[in-house]
C-alpha cells in the first residue's frame, strides 16, 4: 500500500475526487437511473482506489477511471443487476419541439431513446457526444479500433436522428420494457466483443 | 491526444442524415452529462473516500 501521505497518494485522491461528477455522469447515461448509477460509481471508486498502483500519474484520470466503469458495468448487466428502468424523477426539460409532433422532446425523452440503443453504442455516443472524448481516447476506453468507435457514434447519431425525425422517440412509461430488451439482446455481442 | 478534426470525419453514409438534425438534440445528449456534472455531490462519496483513506 502506497503511503497515503506522499504526494503521489494525496493527489490521487484528489484527482480521483475530481472526476466523480464525470462517472456519476457517464454511468447516468449508460445505465439511466440515478440510484443504480452512483452504486455503480461507489464500485469504481473502490476498484480504482485498489488499482491506483497502476495509475500513472499525468496521465487521464477520467479515462482511466471511466474504463474501471464501463468494465464494471459489462459485468454488472451480465449479471443482470440493472433493469433499464428510468428515473421519472429527472428534471423534464425541454429539449426541442420540432413542427408536426405531439409534444416537445424532454431530455427524458432523450435519455430513454439513449437506452434503447445497443450498449456499445450507447457507450460510444456518451463517450464523444456527451463526454467530449475524441475518437481516439474513446477507442482506448472501449479497447476498440478508432474506426470502430467512428462507426457506432455514426450508427447511433443516425438511430436517435431516426427517432426525432419520424416522431418515434420513446415516450415516458412506455419503452422501459423495450429498452430492456434492446440492451439485453445486445450484451452477448458487447460481452464477445 | 486531442483530434478535433477526427470529429468531422464521420465518414459513415448515415452520418449525412444525422448532421441535419444534430443541433437539435446533440446538445440535448451534452446537457444530460452536464446536468450530472452540475449536481450537488452527494456526501456518500466523501465518506467512501475518506474511509478507504484512513484504512491505507
Amino acid at each position: 500500500m502506497p503511503d497515503p501521505s506522499s504526494p503521489n497518494a494525496a493527489s490521487f485522491k484528489r484527482e480521483l475526487t475530481g472526476v466523480i461528477p464525470h462517472l456519476r455522469a457517464f454511468a447516468r447515461g449508460l445505465c439511466g437511473r440515478a440510484d443504480l448509477a452512483d452504486d455503480l460509481v461507489q464500485e469504481t471508486l473502490l476498484k480504482a482506489w485498489a488499482a491506483q498502483e497502476r495509475f500513472e500519474p499525468g496521465t487521464s484520470m477520467r479515462a482511466w477511471t471511466f474504463v474501471i466503469l464501463r468494465n464494471a458495468y459489462l459485468t454488472d448487466m451480465r449479471r443482470n443487476r440493472f433493469r433499464a428502468d428510468y428515473d421519472e424523477t429527472v428534471a423534464e426539460r425541454i429539449l426541442t419541439a420540432p413542427p408536426g409532433q405531439e409534444g416537445p422532446i424532454h431530455l427524458s425523452d432523450m435519455h430513454r431513446a439513449l437506452l434503447t440503443l445497443p450498449a456499445e453504442r450507447r457507450e460510444a455516443l456518451l463517450l464523444v457526444g456527451a463526454g467530449g472524448f475524441s475518437y481516439e481516447e474513446a477507442a482506448e476506453i472501449c479497447g476498440c479500433a478508432v474506426g470502430t468507435i467512428k462507426s457506432r457514434v455514426g450508427r447511433a447519431r443516425a438511430t436517435l436522428s431516426g427517432m426525432i425525425e419520424t416522431g418515434s422517440l420513446p415516450r415516458r412509461s412506455t419503452s422501459d420494457a423495450v429498452a430492456h430488451v434492446a440492451i439485453m439482446q445486445e450484451l452477448d455481442q458487447v460481452s464477445q466483443g | 491526444m486531442t483530434d478535433k478534426k477526427a470529429k468531422n470525419l464521420v465518414s459513415h453514409s448515415s452520418a449525412h442524415a444525422a448532421k441535419q438534425v444534430k443541433p437539435d438534440w446533440a446538445n440535448g445528449l451534452r446537457q444530460l452529462y452536464d446536468n450530472v456534472v452540475a449536481e450537488p455531490l452527494p456526501d456518500a462519496f466523501a465518506d467512501l473516500l475518506s474511509k478507504l483513506d484512513s484504512k491505507t
